[in-house]
């Protein structure tokens, strides 16, 4: 079935407005062949439309569609050779499994044993071949969404489109079939276009993540580049969890500046040709609780903090502790429980420090529209 | 065990209203049938020899047919208007299909009496325009007959077909034109499939209603088509043949049953009747 390699996709400044609401605004985002990209968002921020479009089911306001360079953005859905995976898989209840798979070869056309051969091969590589005559009603969810994966794939589409493809199954499952789907992708090596509001399923699964708020792509990369340089409030916030350290930028030195807050001094590493603040403006900071460490007696770090545990619990992994600060408010720190250098304690007071480079300087959101 | 009979008791008001008011007329019909004139079945025999009775059975499982066939080709396609409209729109969708289920049979047979008629609206209309030159005979015969009885089927045909048309989830229709399908094929291979128990129950429905229709086919027919429930009337009141009358009353009654039986077996009749299993 990977006879043809993947396809390219481009949206050049997509726009989708329904009366004054601005689902979609001004999106451009390539999608290389072969790859796995991921539209990241929480709901209503517009990335199922992004999905609709793309698929034909919504036409853009503005902006256009290009596969592998051709204008498709006036192209009905039927004849954009997208394979799609809906939400809640949308199987046909009154056919049976294999006719379920069978149904984009028969419309296209194809003799019965071209068509046979094609929809057992699917059904081998979703692992479903026992399961051909059933109803999808007899199915479980797990292998709903493998009928749904077959269907989509049996007939080499262009691309496959997936909306919110796990979202209706419970959590181990969950994550067995991520894995699946990540297995899939390599095997069938076809581009892949996801939607969810799961951000643990977006790094897992993806090779790319276009992150949208409020109907913009706020930030597009990598798994791990979004994750360790969020550009943005929203996105640090989004992707995995961030203390926000709010201070005034009072040095800036080549490839480092510090910002103040009350008595703290916070120290920030610049990467090389990053834009620089201006002294006395106000910066913002994103700080992972995994990268804040606990000093001990003597021992010093970059920036450093003095304050009290909170709140803690206990998660097996690790202690997350909130730790009040005078300067910096509460932060959130995560403390690996194997050989912790304290037994937390409500009203213990700690010392809390991290590197230079532990943090990242990232832009307060704008929503104005 | 006292509990329970208890409770049984209290359904004996309802049972006993049952059997004497509704079950035993028709037991005294079945028995009138072989009894009148005389014991035997010499009047079930009239239904192989009798030319007469035998044009009866048959004009009324052909306008039965015939109706049943329009009424379902015309509510499956207002069906599926209703069922693709906004819902603002369906409501007066709804409502134009209900609104003749509230205006009396008979009032509604006169109406389609003074359009049809030779000096009506319909036939001097198409005079004044030239197309015709001699009134045509729309009523008091089959034609008058099978549109008045079309008009009331309608609704019927449209509710069972608008309800399992509601039941398809629309995600299915775009999944299928996402997968290639164009339109048409849409319909034909994943819409139609899954109103047929709409359809199915929709006919059934019909169809028994039209066996049994009295007054629209009275007053269209004019006396010249008669269906089988005019037929027994004209037996039992005019002619006093109350043995021929009950034995087609009875053939009526097992037409319908048998009629049940079958397709009861092909769909679910807790859902022709507006009950959810």
């Amino acid at each position: 079935m990977s006879s043809t390699a993947g396809h390219a996709l481009a949206l050049r400044g997509l726009t989708r407005r329904y009366g004054s609401f601005v689902a979609v605004r001004d999106v451009s985002l390539n999608v290389e062949s072969g790859e796995f990209v991921t539209l990241l968002g929480p709901s209503g921020s517009g990335k199922t439309t992004m999905l609709m479009m793309v698929a034909g089911f919504t036409e853009p306001s503005e902006g256009t569609i290009l596969l592998d360079g051709r204008d498709i953005t006036a192209l009905p859905p039927e004849r954009r050779d997208f394979g799609m995976v809906f939400q809640g898989y949308a199987l046909f209840p009154h056919m049976t499994v294999a006719e379920n798979v069978a149904f984009p070869l028969r419309v296209r056309g194809l003799g019965r044993a071209a068509r046979e051969e094609k929809v057992r091969a699917a059904l081998d590589l979703v692992q479903l071949d026992r399961f051909a005559d059933r109803k999808p009603a007899q199915l479980s969810g797990g292998q709903q969404q493998r009928v749904a994966l077959a269907r989509a794939l049996v007939f080499d589409p262009a691309l496959l489109l997936l909306d919110e493809p796990l979202s209706a199954l419970d959590k181990k499952l969950r994550g067995e079939l991520q894995e699946e789907l990540k297995a899939l992708h390599r095997r069938v090596g076809r581009t892949f276009i996801n939607v969810t509001h799961d951000q643990e399923e977006a790094l897992r699964l993806s090779d790319r993540v276009a992150i949208l708020d409020h109907g913009r792509l706020v930030q597009q990369g990598s798994p791990l580049e979004l994750y360790e340089r969020p550009a943005t409030r929203f996105v640090a916030d989004f992707l995995g969890r961030s203390n926000f350290l709010a201070g005034v930028v009072r040095e800036v030195r080549p490839g480092a500046m510090a910002l103040v807050a009350g008595g703290t001094r916070l120290v920030q590493a610049v990467a090389y040709g990053a834009p620089k603040l201006a002294l006395g403006t106000p910066g913002l900071l994103a700080l992972r609780p995994e990268k804040i460490s606990l000093l001990a007696e003597g021992e010093a770090a970059d920036t450093e903090v003095a304050g009290e545990i909170a709140a803690w619990s206990y998660h097996g992994t690790g202690f997350a502790l909130s730790v009040q600060t005078v300067d910096l408010g509460l932060l959130q720190v995560a403390l690996p429980a194997w050989r912790a250098p304290i037994a937390p304690a409500e009203g213990m007071a700690v010392r809390l420090g991290w590197p230079a480079d532990a943090s990242v300087p990232v832009a307060e959101d704008s929503h104005a529209a | 065990m006292r509990r329970d009979l208890g409770w049984w008791a209290l359904l004996l008001p309802a049972f006993l209203l049952m059997t004497v008011l509704y079950v035993a007329p028709i037991l005294q019909v079945l028995a009138i049938s072989v009894t009148e004139p005389t014991l035997g079945a010499q009047n079930y025999n009239r239904l192989l020899t009798n030319a007469g009775v035998q044009r009866v059975v048959w004009t009324t499982l052909r306008i039965g047919l015939l109706t049943t066939a329009l009424a379902l080709l015309l509510g499956y396609a207002l069906a599926y208007v209703i069922a693709l409209a906004r819902p603002a729109a369906q409501r007066w969708w709804l409502l134009g299909v209900l609104l003749p289920l509230w205006i009396s049979v008979l009032v509604r047979a006169f109406a389609w009496v003074t359009l049809l008629r030779r000096q009506g609206l319909l036939n001097q209309g198409l005079q004044a325009t030239g197309l015709i030159d001699a009134p045509l005979p729309l009523v008091w015969n089959e034609f008058g007959v099978v549109v008045g009885m079309v008009h009331y089927m309608v609704p019927y045909a449209v509710l069972p077909m608008l309800a399992s048309m509601r039941e398809i989830d629309p995600r299915l229709l775009a999944a299928a034109r996402g997968l290639g399908a164009s339109r048409g094929t849409v319909f034909g291979r994943v819409f139609l499939p899954l109103s047929l128990p709409g359809v199915v129950a929709a006919a059934v429905l019909v169809f028994i209603f039209s066996l049994g229709f009295y007054i629209t086919p009275a007053i269209l027919g004019g006396g010249k088509t008669l269906m089988a429930a005019e037929w027994i009337k004209l037996q039992i009141l005019d002619l006093v043949r109350w043995g021929m009358g009950a034995m087609l009353a009875t053939v009526l009654v097992a037409a319908i049953l048998a009629t049940l039986a079958v397709f009861s077996r092909v769909v679910d009749l807790r859902r022709l009747f507006g009950a959810r299993a």
